[in-house]
């Protein structure tokens, strides 16, 4: 079709207004599911990592500030009839091998690791990406769950500490434990303040 | 043959958008780490792909000729960003596993380059032939990669355990590997078109 201005400026327009009202029409549709499936990944990995509650901790959350740092991780309050047992922090680490990592600690009531679960990384796939199963592993000192950060010095053996270091990954290790701390900071605070 | 069964046959052999266009490599070279990712991708972009093929033939005679490329570009987009609300909403974990390259099929050459050699001078029919053939080609080729990658890198295809991972080598997992594994592929599958024609 030959070209003049106004077929183009009407061709263009009514393409991009077909294109709006399709866009909006989906979002409306998907928003809800969308904000379900988001909020499922995060009562799953609560639930995965926290000793027996029976209240909502998703709902309870708490936005906590390690002392010393500017960013808050969020924190779900575990509580059994209203005392509170544990809770799950998602923490993070900018320390690791290709930008941050998310995960979701838990935390009984003394402060001992009950669980942790990987809610987003871009570690290197068969090296540091093992972290998910790796400090949960009996071999070795791998394990982290039951250990308690109190009591426990939580860096790589190579810095000194417990922990056996993923093997050829240690700054994918050091970035777990850093997030690790963060985390058992954060819920040391909130136990504070209760 | 069929004119019909011919686009087909087009799309996934004679022009395969991998191996032989060598179309689309970013995706190519950063989804197939495992078979399933691959495959996964290769579906995503068959979809948008027949999708905007049809509606491209559909108005390619109302629109002017200085202002198509953006109007197919307009077509693409949207298409890419209902599919990635759809996957958002009902598919998270192969949204979050696929990531950033769900919205990077809107710059992928293969979907532009279909609607302006194929899709805007032949008819609804033939154009949604030529999509469902090309992405078949372009799924066919990235799980064929990714099941390659896989194996050699992991021991394993679709997560199927073939030998032991320890004896994999982790390089063929990372994106020196995708290189290597492709140029394998691309010679081994033009040494077969050449021997059959």
């Amino acid at each position: 079709m030959k070209s003049s201005l106004l077929n183009m400026v009407l061709s263009l327009g009514i393409i991009t207004i077909i294109a709006a009202a399709l866009l909006a029409g989906v979002y409306t549709i998907t928003q809800k599911p969308i904000e379900e499936a988001q909020l499922n990944k995060q009562t799953e990995a609560v639930s995965a990592v926290t000793p027996q509650f029976n209240n909502n901790p998703v709902a309870e959350m708490v936005e906590i500030t390690p002392e010393g740092e500017t960013t808050p991780v969020k924190v779900f309050p575990a509580k059994m009839d209203g005392q509170l047992v544990g809770a799950a922090v998602e923490s993070y680490s900018l320390a690791g091998f290709s930008g941050e990592i998310r995960l979701m600690y838990g935390f009984d009531a003394d402060g001992n690791i009950t669980g942790y679960e990987v809610m987003s990384h871009a570690e290197t796939p068969g090296l540091g990406a093992k972290m998910g199963e790796w400090f949960r592993s009996p071999e070795g000192n791998r394990n982290v769950i039951g250990l308690n950060p109190a009591t426990t010095n939580m860096t790589v053996k190579k810095d000194g500490g417990d922990i056996d270091a993923i093997t050829a990954a240690t700054i994918t290790s050091r970035a777990f434990l850093d997030a690790l701390t963060r985390a058992s900071k954060a819920y040391g605070q909130l136990k504070e303040a209760n | 043959m069929n004119s019909k069964l011919k686009i087909l046959y087009n799309g996934i052999v004679a022009e395969n958008p991998t191996f032989v266009l060598m179309l689309g490599m970013c995706p190519t070279l950063g989804t197939t780490g495992s078979a399933m990712t691959g495959m996964s991708m290769g579906l995503a972009t068959m979809g948008v792909l027949i999708c905007s093929n049809v509606v491209i033939s559909l108005i390619k005679n109302l629109i002017p000729s200085k202002v198509r490329i953006p109007a197919y570009i307009v077509v693409i987009a949207t298409f890419v960003s209902v599919l990635q609300l759809l996957m958002q909403a009902y598919l998270p974990a192969l949204n979050a596993m696929l990531g950033i390259f769900i919205p990077l099929i809107v710059v992928n050459c293969i979907l532009l380059g279909r609607a302006e050699s194929f899709a805007s001078r032949h008819g609804v029919l033939d154009s949604c032939l030529d999509g469902i053939g090309i992405g078949l080609g372009f799924t066919f080729a990235l799980t064929l990669l990714g099941a390659v990658r896989e194996l050699l890198g992991t021991g394993r295809i679709f997560g199927a355990e073939i030998y032991p991972e320890v004896y994999g080598s982790l390089i063929f997992v990372l994106a020196p590997g995708a290189f290597i594994a492709l140029g394998l592929l691309i010679a081994l599958f033009t040494k077969l078109r050449a021997s059959k024609c």
